[in-house]
């Protein structure tokens, strides 16, 4: 366990590395933040001090070693723009991202898997099969028009629940979180549920995947063989089996939903990470995107190993050992 | 005579396609007495495991049992309903299947497979399920038991699951165990022991097994009457002696010649021509007639009848092997 660790630690920084030379060079390719930060009427003078002092004067590589040993250090640099560490302006959005995504997903999982169940024990019923065309539906619609059909109903025809933005917000041991006032819930629930869909669609599609195959499986014959009710095969014979492809799906989501939700975050006006990345990619605030990079690139490998870990305890044929895997 | 324990008349279990209903299992009679082992031998596509699951109301679609009675301790089976029925499986009749491998289920621990079967059927604390399966593992030969019980499938070797199956088989004592091919999947030193263990705890605790086999000499060394498959129907049976040395059928005589137990060391293997006529393509009157040496004009056109003999050995042929012909 303990080489199985390590091994995941070196292959953690390999990753790291590289993503840190793809998204730097990606990142300097864009365009020059100068046009964007200085303002029109400076003198040349003053503008080739700016230039000087954001380094951004030296030749790229030399910006990168730069940027490397500090980040070796654990600083990721200051915002061009907000002039405040990069890691510390990401981490306060983390929270409100944090909990949306959080929210989506157990959404996702608590309506998609008995869905999926339903859907799978029987595939030709009348149901079962508007619950698969309904995935059809969750999977293709583009989520900027989810968002603003949820809005359009549940906001403005039904009045029920606010457009945009974050509600009343409590700390919890130093974190403010929406997740426990009825204002902050109200606030939460399109985004979410937004977020949720698509999600939903794919655990209904996979488990209900996986129960097909399940029931067909010698171990559900010999268990009705033995008498065991059907509530209690599928609870346990089945489910078992097929939470493993669940587990790693929604792990993968769970990453990508934290790292890359712009597009619903900025549609309910969340502010929340994604809306920031999409700012300072505007703003070509270059700290803050590499740094958000590499923090999303940190969660991914995090999530994985986690992923991992869970596998391991879902499925006893798995071992975690230090040999290549 | 005692009432039997299982009776089984004009079973016909059929498969849908899209071109028909074809039967698997085309008129099966059967009896079992109680605490008797009976031996179902036949070939790949005999009808033969199929009747296994026709017998506890097992079988999915596409497959339907379309007729005929299966009366266990007369109760008519075909009647039964879902709930009554998972009460008698596991329970009163248990089954133990051909790869133990496939059949227990690789996320859960044998412990809880195992208490699961005793659960479902009486109120018991899980203690005392786990204290009744570990001794279960011990009496089939499994060495500590309690720390086996906690251990998943794929920790176990083929004899030791397929000994976890017969020890979950018998946890509720059964009156009778349907054993699909349990040992064809093991080696033969494996295969005699269970063989032996399996007599023993049948006649310890007076369980009836139905061992579906394709091998004879597994017949001939473990069950008191055999029932001989072919083509969905039963063609010969009677008691291991009488069906094994003077065999009346046609096929039963070609299966023996075709055993290397019964054939001289150095002499070759007698085999049966042809190959047993597929679900979709059983021939007119004796579905045995193109591949016999004895057929006679009639057997293309009557399906011949069972004949019933003085000791209680019955066959359907036409034209049986005379009495006394060496196998």
């Amino acid at each position: 366990m303990t080489a199985y660790i390590l091994q995941r630690l070196i292959q953690s920084v390999l990753v790291l590395l590289a993503v840190s030379v793809v998204v730097f060079l990606a990142v300097y390719g864009i365009g020059d933040p100068i046009e964007l930060l200085v303002p029109p009427q400076v003198s040349a003078a003053e503008r080739t001090a700016m230039i000087q002092r954001l380094g951004l004067d030296l030749p790229v590589w030399q910006q990168y070693l730069g940027f490397l040993g500090k980040a070796l250090k654990g600083d990721l640099g200051l915002s061009f723009v907000h002039g405040v560490p990069a890691v510390d302006l990401i981490l306060a959005r983390l929270p409100a991202t944090f909990e949306l995504v959080l929210l989506a997903m157990s959404l996702a999982a608590i309506i998609g898997i008995p869905l999926g169940l339903l859907a799978g024990l029987n595939p030709e019923s009348r149901p079962s099969r508007a619950i698969m065309a309904g995935t059809i539906l969750g999977f293709s619609l583009p989520s900027f028009w989810k968002g603003m059909m949820l809005i359009l109903l549940f906001s403005v025809f039904l009045g029920w629940l606010p457009t945009a933005g974050r509600g009343e917000t409590v700390s919890v041991l130093g974190i403010p979180t929406s997740l426990l006032t009825l204002d902050g819930l109200k606030h939460l629930a399109l985004p979410a549920l937004n977020l949720a869909i698509p999600n939903m669609a794919l655990m209904i599609r996979l488990v209900a995947a996986g129960t097909t195959e399940a029931m067909t499986q010698d171990y559900v014959k010999y268990a009705r063989a033995k008498g065991v009710r059907r509530k209690r095969i599928i609870g346990r014979h089945v489910l078992r089996n097929i939470l493993i492809p669940v587990v790693t799906v929604a792990g993968m989501e769970f990453g990508s939903l934290v790292a890359f939700s712009t597009i619903t975050e900025t549609v309910f006006a969340w502010p929340g990470m994604g809306k920031l990345l999409i700012d300072s990619i505007y703003q070509l605030d270059r700290p803050v995107v590499v740094a958000y990079v590499m923090l999303a690139t940190l969660l991914f490998v995090a999530v994985n190993f986690l992923v991992d870990i869970l596998y391991a305890a879902l499925d006893p044929r798995v071992k975690l050992t230090g040999e290549m895997a | 005579m005692t009432s039997p324990l299982l009776e089984v008349r004009g079973l016909r279990t059929v498969f849908h396609d899209l071109a028909g209903a074809w039967p698997a299992v085309d008129g099966v009679d059967l009896v079992v007495q109680p605490g008797e082992i009976v031996g179902l031998v036949g070939e790949s596509g005999s009808g033969k495991s199929v009747t296994g699951f026709s017998l506890v109301q097992l079988i999915d679609a596409p497959g339907e049992i379309v007729s005929g009675d299966v009366l266990f301790k007369g109760e008519d089976l075909r009647r039964a309903t879902e709930e009554r029925l998972r009460h008698l499986r596991g329970d009163r009749i248990a089954m133990i299947f051909q790869d133990p491998l496939m059949t227990l289920n690789p996320v859960l621990t044998i412990g809880e497979q195992m208490c699961e079967a005793i659960q479902e059927h009486r109120p018991c604390s899980t203690q005392e399920a786990m204290d009744e399966a570990s001794r279960a593992l011990a009496r089939v030969g499994i060495s500590s038991p309690q720390a086996r019980l906690k251990q998943y499938p794929h920790e176990f070797s083929g004899g030791m699951r397929q000994r976890v199956a017969i020890a979950t088989a018998l946890l509720n004592r059964p009156d009778l165990i349907i054993a699909d091919e349990p040992t064809t999947a093991l080696d033969v030193t494996i295969q005699s022991q269970i063989l032996f263990e399996v007599q023993k705890l049948s006649r310890e605790t007076g369980t009836a097994v139905l061992w579906i086999t394709h091998d004879l000499a597994v017949v001939a060394e473990l069950a008191d009457r055999v029932a001989v498959m072919y083509a969905g129907r039963i063609v010969e049976t009677g008691t291991v002696d009488d069906v094994l040395d003077r065999p009346r059928h046609p096929y039963t005589l070609g299966l023996l010649g075709s055993s290397a137990a019964t054939v001289a060391p150095g002499e070759r293997l007698r085999q049966i021509n042809g190959a047993a006529p597929s679900i979709d393509a059983r021939p007119s009157g004796c579905p045995f007639r193109p591949r016999c040496e004895r057929a006679l004009p009639v057997c293309a056109q009557i399906d011949p009848p069972p004949q019933v003999i003085s000791n209680g050995q019955s066959y359907r042929c036409h034209n049986p092997v005379p009495e006394g012909a060496v196998p």
